[in-house]
């Protein structure tokens, strides 16, 4: 499980049966300063979250379990809402300090 | 597993009904020695660890939704240990024990 921030929404009208209705939502990692790290990573969200809100997300086979069908063709999913996060003694920049 | 240093907390008042309740620490893959290894990831506490504790980490969902009893849960990240010392070559590499024993 990791740190992100949701950078924006993505929209695929056809896609996997087992998908349809499950947000696809753009996340950038996020390391131990709350900084960016790495690359971009679409995932599906299994809470209401939207750009701007700062998440812990799951990759791998267990992403999958987080969506409302359990089989299907998922391995990045956003399953909790991080209020506050702090990391060596500082509070990470949420998205209500912006 | 890997070994990790808890460097914070996480608060998430919504997240899947899985993770209801149970504490997340920020933790910091580090090699023996303490130097930090990559990205940090949010664990699920299953040790009593906190926040400067060099722990276990156990990253692999089947033996994660074992832990902690949910047959079809998103969980994955499991901070299973807290480590007392690392032996490396014969030599210490990580001694916590004299801090721990400190009334």
């Amino acid at each position: 499980m990791h740190l992100a921030r949701v950078v924006g929404r993505l929209v695929a009208t056809q896609q996997y049966e087992g998908l349809r209705g499950v947000p696809l939502q753009l996340i950038q990692p996020l390391d131990d300063e709350g900084a960016d790290h790495g690359e971009v990573v679409v995932a599906c969200s299994a809470i209401s979250s939207g750009p701007g809100d700062f998440v812990h997300w799951i990759d791998g086979r267990e992403a999958a379990l987080a969506c409302p069908e359990t089989f299907v063709p998922v391995d990045a999913a956003i399953i909790g809402w991080v209020e506050q996060a702090w990391s060596n003694g500082r509070r990470l920049a949420m998205a209500e300090d912006a | 597993m890997f070994l990790a240093q808890v460097v914070g907390t996480v608060v998430a008042p919504v997240q899947i009904p899985v993770l209801d309740g149970r504490t997340l620490l920020l933790v910091q893959p580090v090699d023996p020695q303490g130097k930090k290894q990559g990205r940090v990831r949010v664990g699920i506490d299953h040790a009593q660890a906190g926040v400067g504790d060099r722990v276990l980490v156990m990253d692999e969902g089947n033996s994660a939704r074992q832990m902690l009893d949910a047959k079809e849960g998103a969980v994955k990240t499991v901070v299973v240990a807290v480590v007392d010392y690392i032996e490396r070559d014969g030599e210490l590499a990580y001694d916590h024990r004299d801090e721990r024993s400190t009334p």
